[in-house]
C-alpha cells in the first residue's frame, strides 16, 4: 500500500509537473498570468536530466554499494553522442558554411571528417551510441573492476581516475571533439529548431517520460530477485558468493544499466543547454551528483529524483542570489546530510510516518 | 576405507600469512555421511582450514580434494558452493535488510545467474521448501522478520536453515553454538544429528558438552596441523591434548 | 674597454715574445685598404697573424664600422670625437676630411674572420678566463686561420683547462683547413668527440668533403655522440621523473598516513597542501615587511609554520567531522569533498581567485649542469626535502611514543584502548599529523606551482594514485609508488605528450589495480578482510 503510494506520487510529479509547465507555455501568451516562460521549461529540463543521472548513480551506490565518483562520464559520453548528431545537422549554416566538417574542424585545418564521426548524422545511429558507449565503457571497466574484486574506496578512486582521464582527453583538440570548447552552436533537432519554445516543450516532456521509464526499470530491478540479490551483495558481499553467487556478475549488470541510463540522460540533456563540453567530465560534477543522491535519501529510488531536483534548484537559487556562497553552502550540505541525514529526506518523511 | 567413499581429502596443506604457517602440512580425510567435529585452541587454523576449503584462501601448498578428483585449490568461491560445500560462518551472516523468508529464498538451490533472478517468479516448489526449512530451523514464526532484527541464537539458526535450502553435500559449521542457552545448544546438536543423516558435515566448535552430545569422531588441530584425532574419549584422555587445550 | 686594454696588452706581450713581421703586416693593411671582401678578409686575417702591436685595434674598428679608407688606399680610424687617427701607428690625422674617406665596409665572411681574429688576439691575454672565453670563441668560429695563433699560444698555455679547450679549438679550426694532413684530422676528430657537446655534434655533422678515412671516423663519433645523448636524455628523463616523483610523494605521504593508517578517505587533502603554500605566501609577505635581513630564508620559517597550521586544522577536522564517521569510508569521503569545497572558496574569499606570488630565494634559483645534465636547484631543493621528510616521518612512527602509539592503534583499536591508550586523541594526532605534512608538501609546491585555490585540486588524484599503487599503510609503498609513476609519466611525456601520458598512466593504473587490487604492498592476513 504504502510503496504503492510512493510509486503514484513519484510518478504522477515526475510527469505532470513537466507536462503541466509545457502546455501552459504553449498555449498562454507571453504575459498571461499563467504563462511559464521558456527558460523555466530549459531549467527544468536540466533538472529532469540531472535526475536521471542521479537514479543511476542511485542504482549502483543506494544498492550495490558501488560508490560511483565518476558517473557523469557516462551522463557527459551520451551527451556528446547526441552533440555530434546535432553537430552534423548544422550543415552548411556554421560559421565556415562546410557542409561536411564541423567548425572547430574546419578551424583546425582538418581536410576530412574523423571515421568515429560516421554515421552521426543519423539520428538513430546517434541514440544508438549514446546507449552503446557508455554501456560498452561500463561494461570494460566493470568487468575488470568486479572481476577483480576491486571495492569500497578503492573503486571509488578509480572510477574517479576514469572520468579524470576522460576530462583530459576530451580537452584535446585532436581528439576530434572540439576540445575545450565542445560542441555547440546547434540549430536543429529531427528537423526541428532546437531554440523553438514548442521544442523545448517537447523535449521536456521527452525527459520526464524516460526519466519515469527509468525509474520503472529501476524498480523493477530492485524489486525482483535480481534486486535482492544486489542488496545482499551490497551488505556481505562475501557471503553471497559462498552460497554460490557471482556477485561480480549482479555488480556488472546494475552497473552496465546505470551506466546506459545516465548515457541517455546526457542525450536528453546537450540539446535543451545547447552546449556539452570536457567540463561535464571533471570528477567535481560526478561527486555533485552523488551528493542529490544522499540528499534525497540513498537506495530509495524517489529520493534520488527529489534530491536532484533539490539540490539542483537550490544551485539555480543561489547562484542568482548569492553566487560566493554556494560553495559554502554546498560543501556544507555534504557535511550536514552525511552527519544528519544518512537517511536523506526519504529518510525523514518515513520517520514522520513511523511516529505518527 | 575405500577411496570412493572419500568426500573430502585434504594432504599437506599449507598457508602462510607473512611468515605465520596458519595451516602447516594439514591433512585430513572426511568420509560420505560422516560428521567430523574439530576443536582446538584459538590460532590453531580451524577458521583458515575452512577457508581453504571453501576456495577464500589458496593454500601455499598442499592438495585439496572435494569427491575423488575435483581439485579445491583451483575452482574460486562460487563455484565450490556449486559443488555442494556450504559454509555456516563464525560471526553469524545473514542478509540483515532482507525477512527470514527472503533469506532462504535467495539461499535456495538454484539457477543463480542474473537474467534468471531478474525474472524469476516464486514458485509454489521454491514456497513449500522454504516452509519445510523454516519448519526444521524452529523459525515458522519469523518468517517476515528481518534477519538483523533477529536474535543471535535466531540467526545462527537462519544461518543454518540457509545451508540446508542451499542442499549442499557437505555442511561447514562454524561455532553453531556460541553464544547460544543450554537448551538451544542441545537443540542444535539434534538439528545437526538430523541434518547429518542426509549430508556429511564439518563441525568447528569450543564447547566440549557440545562436541560430547554429537557423540562423532573428533580431530584435534593445534599450530595448523593435527594434533590427535579419535572419539571424543580417546583425545580427551590424550596428555598433549590436555596440554595443548583441554588443560589439567 | 677592458677587452680592449687585455687585447692591447696580449698584443704588446706577443711583440715582446717575437719580433714583429713586419711586412706582414704592411701587406696586411694593404690588403685591408684594396677594395673587394676577399681581400678585406685576407687583411684581417694577416693582420692578427703578424702580430702588429695595433691589430686587435685596427680589426676592432672594422668591426664597429670605424675604420675608413682614402683614395690612396691609406688606412684611418674614427675616433669618439669624430676625428680620425691613422690606423698603422695611431698618430692624428690632419687634413683629413671625412667627405675624402670611404668606410671599409664588411660582409657576413668579414664579420667571422673578425671574430676569429679578435678571439686568437685574446688568446695572449694574461688573465686565464678570458683565455678560456677566447679559444671558445676560436672554437666556435673554427676558423683555419686562426690556427697560426693557436699554436703560438698552445705553446705557452700553462693552465691545463684553458689548453684542452684552444686543443679542441684547434681541432676544430684544423677540420675546416683544406690542407690538413688525414692522420692529424682523425686526431682533431677524436678531440673532438672526447669534448662532445650540442654545438660540436652539430659542427662534425656539418663536416663534408673530408677524406674517406676522416669521413669514417666523423661517422663513427656521431654514432658515438649519439648514443652518449641518448643515455644522457635517459639520465634528464629520470632526473624529471624524481623530481616529479618526489613532488607527488610530498603530497601523497599525509595522505598515505590518514588513508593507510586511519583508513579514512580525505578528499580535502589536497586544500591540506594548498593552505601549507598559502601559509608560505603569508609568511612571506610578513617578512618582507617586517625581518627584510631575513627574507631569503623565508621558506625554513614557513615550513614548520606551515606543519602547525595545516596540522591545527587537520586536528579540528577530525575533531568536529571525522570522528563521526569511523567505519563509513565513503561517507567520510563525502562530508571531506564537502570540507574541501568549503576550504577552496575560504581561500577564494580571503586572498581572491587569482594566482599568488610565492618568491623563489636566490639560493633555489638557478641550474648546475652534470655532463649533459641541467638540473634545476628548485627541483634538486624539492628531491632532498621529499626525502628528509620522509626519513622524518618514519623516523617518527618508529622511534616516538606517539609513533608507536599510533602503529599500536592501527593494528589492534580495541587492545590499544585496552592498554590505556586514549585512541581518540591518537586518531586526531594521526590525522594532524597527515595534515601537517600536506602543509609542508605545500610549501614546496609553492616553489614549483601556482598558488591558487585550486592548487591542491590537481594533486589530489594523483595522490590517490600512488597511495592506491603503493599499498596502503606502507611509506615505502608510496615512495616506490610516487617515484614510479613520476618516473613513467616523464618517460612517456616525449612519446605521447604530456596529457596523453597522463591519460596513458591513469588507464595503466587501472589495469594495474585489477590485477593488484591491494597495491604493491598490500597488507595481508586476516584482519585485512574485515
Amino acid at each position: 500500500m504504502k510503496t504503492d503510494r510512493t510509486l503514484w506520487l513519484t510518478l504522477s510529479l515526475t510527469f505532470g509537473i513537466p507536462l503541466v509547465l509545457a502546455v501552459l507555455n504553449q498555449v498562454t501568451e507571453a504575459g498571461a498570468a499563467l504563462h511559464v516562460p521558456t527558460y523555466v521549461l530549459a531549467l527544468a529540463g536540466k533538472y529532469l536530466c540531472f535526475a536521471m543521472l542521479a537514479l543511476a548513480v542511485d542504482l549502483v551506490w543506494g544498492f550495490a554499494g558501488i560508490l560511483s565518483l565518476g558517473h557523469a562520464a557516462f551522463f557527459a559520453l551520451g551527451g556528446y553522442a547526441m552533440g555530434m548528431y546535432l553537430m552534423r545537422q548544422i550543415g552548411t549554416r556554421g560559421v565556415y558554411g562546410n557542409a561536411m566538417l564541423p567548425d572547430f574542424m574546419v578551424f583546425l585545418g582538418w581536410k576530412a571528417l574523423p571515421w568515429y564521426w560516421y554515421g552521426f548524422e543519423w539520428f538513430p545511429f546517434a541514440i544508438l551510441m549514446a546507449v552503446l558507449v557508455p554501456g560498452l565503457l561500463a561494461m570494460g571497466f566493470g568487468w575488470l573492476a568486479f572481476r577483480s574484486r576491486v571495492t569500497g574506496v578503492y573503486l571509488s578512486i578509480i572510477t574517479q581516475a576514469l572520468t579524470y582521464a576522460l576530462l583530459l582527453a576530451f580537452f584535446r583538440n585532436d581528439m576530434g571533439f572540439g576540445g575545450n570548447n565542445g560542441l555547440t552552436d546547434f540549430k536543429d533537432i529531427l528537423g526541428f529548431p532546437v531554440q523553438a519554445d514548442a521544442t523545448r516543450a517537447v523535449l521536456l516532456v521527452t525527459s520526464a517520460l524516460f526519466l519515469c521509464l527509468q525509474f520503472l526499470v529501476a524498480r523493477f530491478v530492485v524489486g525482483s530477485r535480481f534486486g535482492k540479490m544486489l542488496i545482499a551483495v551490497r551488505d556481505t558481499e562475501s557471503r553471497t558468493r559462498f552460497l554460490g553467487y557471482r556477485p561480480e556478475s549482479y555488480k556488472l549488470v546494475v552497473w552496465v544499466l546505470s551506466a546506459v541510463t545516465a548515457g541517455i540522460g546526457g542525450a536528453l540533456y546537450v540539446p535543451q543547454v545547447g552546449i556539452i563540453n570536457p567540463s561535464e567530465f571533471a570528477p567535481a560534477n560526478s561527486i555533485e551528483a552523488v551528493i542529490w543522491v544522499a540528499v534525497g535519501g540513498r537506495g530509495t529510488l524517489s529520493g534520488a529524483i527529489l534530491g536532484a531536483i533539490l539540490v539542483n534548484f537550490g544551485k539555480t537559487w543561489f547562484t542568482g542570489a548569492l553566487p560566493e556562497f554556494w560553495l559554502y553552502a554546498l560543501g556544507a550540505l555534504f557535511i550536514f546530510v552525511t552527519l544528519f541525514l544518512p537517511k536523506g529526506v526519504m529518510g525523514l518523511f518515513a520517520m514522520r510516518r513511523t511516529r505518527t | 576405507m575405500s577411496e570412493a567413499d572419500t568426500l573430502l581429502y585434504l594432504d599437506g596443506v599449507t598457508v602462510t600469512f607473512d611468515g605465520f604457517r596458519a595451516l602447516n602440512a594439514l591433512s585430513l580425510v572426511l568420509e560420505k555421511g560422516e560428521m567430523r567435529a574439530v576443536i582446538g585452541p584459538n590460532g590453531a587454523g580451524k577458521t583458515t582450514m575452512m577457508d581453504v576449503i571453501t576456495g577464500k584462501t589458496r593454500p601455499d601448498t598442499g592438495t585439496v580434494l572435494f569427491g575423488t578428483d575435483t581439485d579445491l585449490t583451483k575452482v574460486d568461491e562460487p563455484a565450490i558452493a556449486a559443488l555442494g560445500i556450504g559454509r555456516k560462518f563464525q560471526k553469524p551472516t545473514v542478509f540483515e535488510p532482507h525477512t527470514v523468508w527472503d533469506n532462504l529464498l535467495l539461499a535456495l538451490a538454484g539457477d543463480r545467474r542474473p537474467r534468471f533472478s531478474l525474472w524469476a517468479k516464486e514458485t509454489a516448489a521454491e514456497r513449500e521448501k522454504i516452509e519445510s526449512v523454516l519448519e526444521i530451523v524452529r523459525l515458522k514464526d519469523h518468517r517476515d522478520r528481518r534477519g538483523g532484527d533477529l536474535s543471535h541464537g535466531q540467526k545462527q539458526w537462519l544461518e543454518i536453515g540457509m545451508l540446508l535450502a542451499q542442499e549442499p553435500q557437505l555442511l561447514l559449521v562454524d561455532e553453531p553454538v556460541a553464544g547460544m542457552t543450554d537448551a538451544e545448544t542441545e537443540q542444535t546438536a539434534e538439528l545437526l544429528r538430523a541434518i547429518n543423516r542426509t549430508r556429511s558435515v564439518v563441525v568447528v566448535e569450543h564447547d566440549m558438552a557440545f562436541v560430547r552430545a554429537l557423540d562423532v569422531k573428533v580431530t584435534v588441530l593445534h599450530e595448523g596441523s593435527v594434533l590427535s584425532d579419535g572419539s571424543i574419549d580417546h583425545v580427551s584422555a590424550d596428555p598433549r591434548v590436555i596440554e595443548v587445550y583441554l588443560g589439567r | 674597454m677592458r677587452r680592449l686594454f687585455a687585447a692591447l696588452l696580449a698584443i704588446a706581450l706577443l711583440v715582446l715574445a717575437q719580433p714583429c713581421r713586419a711586412d706582414q703586416a704592411e701587406d696586411a693593411l694593404t690588403a685591408l685598404g684594396t677594395p673587394g671582401f676577399d681581400n678585406v678578409r685576407e687583411g684581417v686575417e694577416q693582420l692578427a697573424a703578424s702580430g702588429h702591436p695595433r691589430a686587435a685595434v685596427i680589426i676592432g674598428a672594422l668591426q664597429s664600422g670605424l675604420l675608413f679608407v682614402n683614395a690612396e688606399q691609406a688606412l684611418f680610424i674614427k675616433q669618439s670625437d669624430d676625428a680620425f687617427v691613422s690606423a698603422g701607428d695611431g698618430t692624428a690625422a690632419t687634413g683629413v676630411a671625412a667627405e675624402d674617406l670611404k668606410q671599409v665596409r664588411v660582409n657576413n665572411g668579414i664579420r667571422n674572420a673578425i671574430e676569429a681574429a679578435l678571439g686568437a688576439l685574446r688568446l695572449f691575454a694574461p688573465d686565464a678566463p678570458t683565455r678560456l672565453e677566447a679559444a671558445e670563441a676560436v672554437y666556435k668560429a673554427h676558423d683555419p686561420a686562426a690556427l697560426p695563433a693557436l699554436d703560438q699560444a698552445l705553446a705557452k698555455e700553462a693552465n691545463a683547462g684553458v689548453k684542452k679547450r684552444m686543443l679542441e679549438a684547434r681541432a676544430a679550426a684544423l677540420l675546416s683547413a683544406p690542407d690538413a694532413v688525414e692522420a692529424d684530422r682523425i686526431a682533431a676528430v677524436a678531440v673532438l668527440r672526447a669534448r662532445g657537446d650540442i654545438d660540436t655534434r652539430g659542427y662534425l655533422a656539418s663536416l663534408t668533403d673530408q677524406p674517406p678515412a676522416v669521413a669514417a671516423a666523423i661517422t663513427a663519433a656521431l654514432t658515438s655522440l649519439d648514443r652518449l645523448a641518448q643515455i644522457w636524455s635517459v639520465a634528464q628523463s629520470v632526473y624529471y621523473g624524481l623530481s616529479l616523483g618526489s613532488v607527488l610523494l610530498l603530497a601523497a605521504a599525509g595522505l598515505a598516513i590518514t588513508f593507510g593508517v586511519m583508513g579514512v578517505i580525505n578528499m580535502a587533502h589536497g586544500e591540506m597542501v594548498m593552505i601549507g603554500a598559502y601559509v608560505t605566501f603569508v609568511v612571506q609577505q610578513f617578512m618582507r615587511e617586517h625581518t627584510p635581513g631575513l627574507y631569503g630564508a623565508s621558506l625554513l620559517f614557513a615550513i614548520p609554520l606551515a606543519f602547525l597550521v595545516t596540522g591545527a586544522v587537520g586536528v579540528a577536522v577530525e575533531r568536529c567531522l571525522i570522528r563521526f564517521l569511523y567505519g563509513r569510508p565513503l561517507e567520510t569521503l563525502l562530508a571531506t569533498w564537502g570540507l574541501s569545497l568549503g576550504l577552496q572558496q575560504a581561500v577564494r574569499s580571503i586572498f581572491g581567485a587569482n594566482n599568488r606570488d610565492v618568491d623563489t630565494p636566490p639560493w633555489m634559483s638557478g641550474a648546475t649542469e652534470v655532463g649533459g645534465l641541467t638540473l634545476t636547484w628548485n627541483r634538486m631543493y624539492i628531491i632532498l626535502f621529499a626525502i628528509i621528510v620522509l626519513a622524518a616521518l618514519m623516523a617518527a612512527l618508529r622511534y616516538t611514543a606517539l609513533g608507536l602509539r599510533m602503529r599500536a592503534v592501527t593494528q589492534n583499536r580495541r587492545m590499544a584502548a585496552a592498554m590505556g591508550i586514549r585512541t581518540p586523541w591518537i586518531d586526531a594526532l594521526t590525522f594532524g599529523l597527515g595534515s601537517g605534512v600536506a602543509g609542508m608538501a605545500g610549501v614546496a609546491l609553492s616553489q614549483i606551482d601556482n598558488v591558487s585555490p585550486n592548487l591542491g585540486q590537481g594533486y589530489i588524484i594523483d595522490s590517490f594514485m600512488v597511495v592506491v599503487f603503493g599499498g596502503v599503510g606502507n611509506l615505502w609503498g608510496t615512495t616506490l609508488g610516487a617515484l614510479t609513476l613520476g618516473i613513467v609519466n616523464k618517460f612517456l611525456e616525449p612519446l605521447a605528450g604530456a596529457v596523453m601520458a597522463k591519460i596513458v598512466v591513469l588507464v595503466l593504473l587501472i589495469l594495474f589495480i585489477q590485477r593488484r587490487p591491494r597495491g604493491m604492498f598490500p597488507l595481508k592476513g586476516r584482519a585485512v578482510e574485515s
